[in-house]
């Protein structure tokens, strides 16, 4: 039956893109961030995933505010790499879980009536690929796991809100355990951690928050998800509110703590945490 | 859970509906930038791509005179406003240094490490 073997909340920044591409991880800017995913990456070989559930937002390269959905959830043979407005980052496809998506559609919205928007074709951006890059390092031809991107809206209000992205995770816990084949999960929580983009507060951060916000997310979660949008971007910027999918993650895993790291170096609190199962 | 947005925070755009509805021109522009052939044509011809879009005079000006600000208050969502600083030379930083009054340099000097760009 399907398991979930692990939970990861971390941050996606789209300058890590290009500083993958041009092999800069070494450099003493970025050696701090880098370093601190070469344990994850060794618990993830021992974890060997089958599959990476990635919560991530799209930053307008797929979707549109014509139509935009508050939950939805890719149901494809594979996801192509997306154009952001800076041109295709050179890596492959990422192959998706067919038969997973469709489990996990019926699953949330029969059982847990979460009103999912199913998606047969997203292009996936730096929300759903600097956490792949980060966690799982691709070959010319592919990634070491299969990926189901989930994308939320934390960017037009009203969003879901956190509570409600917490249960979702509970619900996707329950929805991967009912599959009938052995498939091994991990779940990322992606976003943040503080930040703000716009507005004469560009560039605010708040680590205490950002290390508060990790500290109950591991002892907690359960009264962290009461958080509102407003005490999010009161203390950690507008754009901070896309912590709220990190509580999806921690919705879907149980166990204890196993990593924790944190470096905010230009307008972005970089957080990451692991959790075993 | 009640309301989740309950009052205006200090030098801060919240992205809801409303602005998201004002925005709507300038938001259909920029995301048109998710293709090189675009991008092209923006900087082609500036103004005969702005013309595609419906803009008010007054969204155009603020393009031109690259006041990001401008644009944010204008319903530009902060993810479409980077498509429009690619094609025009701005990078995120520039224009935080802008929106928050200050030149390149004395905002990178505010920063933690100001080499992780």
């Amino acid at each position: 039956m399907g398991r979930i073997v692990g939970g990861i909340g971390l941050s996606h920044v789209p300058s890590i893109g290009p500083v993958v591409d041009r092999n800069r991880m070494q450099e003493p800017a970025w050696k701090p961030l880098f370093d601190a995913y070469v344990p994850v990456r060794e618990w993830l070989t021992r974890l060997k995933p089958d599959v990476a559930i990635v919560v991530y937002n799209d930053h307008a390269a797929d979707f549109s505010f014509d139509k935009y959905p508050t939950f939805a959830l890719g149901v494809a043979e594979r996801y192509p790499i997306g154009d952001e407005g800076f041109g295709t980052r050179p890596l492959p496809p990422v192959a998706g879980d067919l038969d997973l998506s469709i489990q996990l559609s019926e699953a949330l919205i029969y059982e847990h009536e979460f009103d999912l928007t199913l998606c047969q074709e997203i292009a996936v951006e730096h929300g759903f690929l600097v956490p792949m890059n980060l966690c799982f390092p691709h070959q010319q031809n592919g990634w070491p796991v299969r990926a189901i991107p989930l994308q939320v809206n934390v960017v037009q209000h009203p969003l879901p809100t956190a509570r409600r992205c917490y249960r979702l995770g509970e619900a996707l816990r329950a929805a991967v355990e009912s599959y009938p084949r052995d498939v091994r999960v991990v779940v990322m929580g992606t976003g943040g951690m503080s930040h703000q983009l716009q507005g004469k507060r560009f560039g605010h951060m708040n680590e205490k928050f950002d290390q508060w916000f990790m500290d109950r997310l591991e002892s907690a979660p359960a009264e962290l998800a009461s958080l509102t949008h407003q005490k999010i971007m009161e203390e950690a910027g507008a754009e901070a509110v896309e912590l709220i999918m990190w509580l999806t993650m921690r919705g879907a895993v149980k166990g204890k703590r196993v990593h924790r790291h944190y470096y905010a170096p230009m307008t972005t609190g970089m957080g990451l945490i692991t959790f075993d199962d | 859970m009640g309301r989740q947005v309950t009052g205006a925070i200090p030098d801060t755009s919240i992205f809801d509906l409303r602005l998201s509805l004002r925005g709507k021109r300038l938001n259909r522009l920029c995301a048109a930038l998710c293709s090189p052939s675009e991008r092209d044509a923006f900087k082609r011809d500036e103004e005969a791509y702005m013309a595609r879009f419906d803009l008010t005079e007054g969204e155009k000006a603020l393009i031109r005179s690259r006041d990001f600000k401008g644009l944010i208050e204008a319903g530009t969502n902060i993810y479409y406003l980077l498509k429009i600083g690619s094609v025009t030379g701005n990078g995120l930083y520039k224009m935080g240094a802008q929106m928050r009054g200050e030149t390149y340099e004395q905002f990178l000097s505010t920063r933690n490490i100001s080499g992780a760009t």
